[in-house]
């Protein structure tokens, strides 16, 4: 057997997803951020604006970021199940990514959200977005969460009253090490995600032509001074 | 005759979240910024006296005597140091305690420092530690706070003066103009009207913290400190100063009471409006004569009401003048020109004394280009403790 060939054996199977649909949001200061689905081409420019976080240990941007990695490269290299990414851009440049797996036609399993740029609740928007894809486009009845951080912890947890799983291990075991898992519910999600997610679709031709090539941040508010 | 006394440094940290870093070391780093902007560093250990403004280090932080904490980190034994904690208004009673001091001729060379970590601890714990402050029985145990005070005063002022969301938008709009050009603020972003009030996403991106009150007419919650070494202008020592003095021309404080449901009219904050009478008659002047004012806008509405108070405008009308745009950077009136507690942010026991450095970095003509004010003569700030039931005015004169 070819090494290629060999290489496709190792892969797991896939489901077809749905698409997720592009979406605009017009954050606090004003810049408008697209938020789209990553395409595997893209990893390169993925990989290089994660990696540089993964030596900050404020706020757990270390494990999240290194993780991220991994999960991004787990995508790319057709090593993880149906995983799908997201990215939030301003005039092209990444504010923030997340990650996610779409399980099975019932469940979901949220990974990472990475904000890069802070202060315009870039990562509150992106999470809502993920779960948006989870339930409302995938489908899926609910969605498992854990959180690295105390931020995640008190954004996704406590804001979206997360339902708190964490009695039922192992029968219920997130895949990020079986932290104390949480679940957000069909009927969780329906409950807030009026004041939780927004954004207009469609979006014009000229807003997707500015997130068509994606551009890796110059500068980091998490490294001061940061030079690439 | 007492003495007349002036600011000769001043130091600020950058506001944000130093919660990796003792409090006593931050309060340090704006110390030592204070005695290099003097010149006086090297002659630290002959300040006559230290105070230091902190509300509650022992909560947030689990330390207490950080006066003595400071002394050591900036190795100034013996100077006597002394803490005072006066809720949120810490930072301005100190600088009058300072002012005291001075005046009365215990001291020719007093160092005022104020500081808090808010956020070793989550927001949801530094709201709880931040409501100690109200009335135990009636208040603080009923499960009040700070942002559900400041909702309900917001309320009540809309429907009584015709104020609306859009209107507390604007002012945010204002203040993070401001606070995007200081190098000090935490929340150095501007924001737009469309984003946070007219656009379709604005309740999303501007959710309610406590209705009406948003994200964008909340202070963040922030760590951060401030200093100020004040002299008497009149003692042969003023002359070994790096820089000229910004002349203290009025500080004041007053109180109402401590439970707000004690007073005949919740929306009118007598303790504000006292403590301005007083400092414009210690300064000889009125609200006519003020050039900027720094003003406690933990709640933007407490911008405008307390503007109201000091008489910058008339009661109920002070967001009309927002709309006219007269308290922007370049208004008839320019308030918060560091951003405000808004975007500047609100580390509780550091507020007045950072303040109070706004108004000094104004006088000399230091601050960014793009928020500095045009030839100013009279500052003015008001830290408001309490939900206002303790409050002082301060206004600084360049001569």
């Amino acid at each position: 057997m070819a090494i290629d060939e060999m290489e496709k054996t190792l892969r797991p199977p896939e489901i077809a997803l749905k698409p997720y649909p592009s979406k605009l949001i017009t954050l606090a200061s004003g810049e408008k951020m697209v938020v789209r689905e990553a395409k595997r081409e893209e990893i390169g420019v993925l990989l290089g604006t994660v990696y540089p976080l993964i030596g900050v240990p404020t706020d757990y941007y270390d494990i999240v970021a290194a993780r991220m990695y991994s999960e991004l490269l787990g995508w790319y290299r057709y090593r993880v199940a149906n995983e799908f990414v997201l990215v939030g851009a301003i005039n092209g440049v990444i504010a923030g990514i997340v990650t996610s797996r779409h399980v099975s036609a019932k469940l979901g399993m949220s990974l990472h959200t990475m904000t890069i740029k802070r202060g315009l609740r870039v990562g509150a928007q992106l999470f809502a977005a993920k779960m948006e894809h989870h339930i409302d486009v995938l489908g899926e009845d609910e969605v498992w969460v854990v959180a690295e951080s105390p931020n995640g912890f008190k954004r996704w947890m406590i804001e979206y009253q997360m339902e708190d799983r964490s009695a039922k291990y192992p029968d219920v075991r997130h895949e990020l090490g079986g932290v104390p898992t949480f679940s957000l519910t069909k009927k969780l999600w329906d409950a807030v995600k009026a004041v939780k997610c927004t954004g207009s679709r469609p979006v014009s031709d000229a807003d997707l032509k500015s997130a068509e090539k994606l551009i890796m941040p110059s500068e980091y508010p998490q490294l001061p001074g940061f030079k690439r | 005759m007492a003495a007349r006394v002036g600011i000769v440094g001043i130091g600020h940290t950058r506001f944000g979240n130093s919660s990796e870093y003792d409090l006593a070391d931050v309060m340090a780093y704006a110390a030592t910024d204070a005695l290099r902007d003097a010149g006086y560093l090297a002659q630290r250990k002959e300040i006559d006296q230290v105070f230091v403004a902190n509300m509650a280090s022992g909560m947030f932080c689990h330390q207490s005597a950080v006066a003595s904490a400071l002394i050591s980190r900036m190795d100034m034994e013996p100077v006597p140091a002394e803490l005072i904690e006066n809720g949120p208004a810490s930072g301005a009673s100190a600088v009058k305690i300072a002012y005291m001091a001075i005046a009365s001729g215990m001291a020719d060379v007093v160092l005022v420092v104020g500081g808090e970590i808010m956020r070793k601890v989550t927001g949801w714990n530094a709201t709880d530690i931040v409501a100690t402050m109200l009335d135990t029985e009636t208040e603080y145990n009923m499960g009040l706070t700070l942002p559900g005070f400041g909702g309900m005063f917001t309320r009540m002022y809309m429907e009584k003066y015709g104020l609306t969301e859009r209107d507390l938008a604007l002012v945010a709009v204002k203040s993070h103009d401001n606070g995007a050009k200081n190098k000090y603020a935490h929340v150095q972003a501007t924001c737009t009207i469309e984003a946070i009030s007219d656009g379709p996403e604005a309740d999303v991106v501007n959710n309610y913290i406590a209705e009406p009150l948003r994200m964008y007419s909340t202070c963040p919650v922030t760590d951060g400190a401030a200093a100020l070494l004040l002299v008497n202008m009149d003692s042969p020592r003023a002359k070994q100063f790096a820089k000229k003095p910004i002349r203290v021309a009025g500080v004041a404080s007053a109180t109402d009471t401590h439970c707000v449901h004690n007073r005949k009219d919740p929306l009118q904050l007598n303790a504000v409006r006292i403590a301005g009478e007083k400092a414009y008659k210690m300064a000889g002047l009125g609200p006519k004569d003020i050039s900027f004012a720094e003003l406690h806008d933990a709640f933007v509405i407490l911008e405008l009401a307390i503007s109201e108070e000091l008489g910058f405008f008339e009661r109920g009308k002070s967001f009309l003048a927002v709309r006219n745009g007269e308290t922007r950077i370049d208004g008839k009136l320019p308030i918060n020109t560091s951003g405000g507690l808004k975007s500047k942010g609100h580390p509780v026991g550091a507020t007045g004394v950072s303040q109070v450095v706004e108004l000094v970095r104004q006088l000399r003509g230091e601050a960014e280009p793009g928020r500095q004010v045009k030839d100013p003569k009279y500052g003015m700030s008001v830290n408001f403790g309490g939900f206002g039931n303790n409050v002082a005015a301060v206004i600084c004169a360049k001569d």
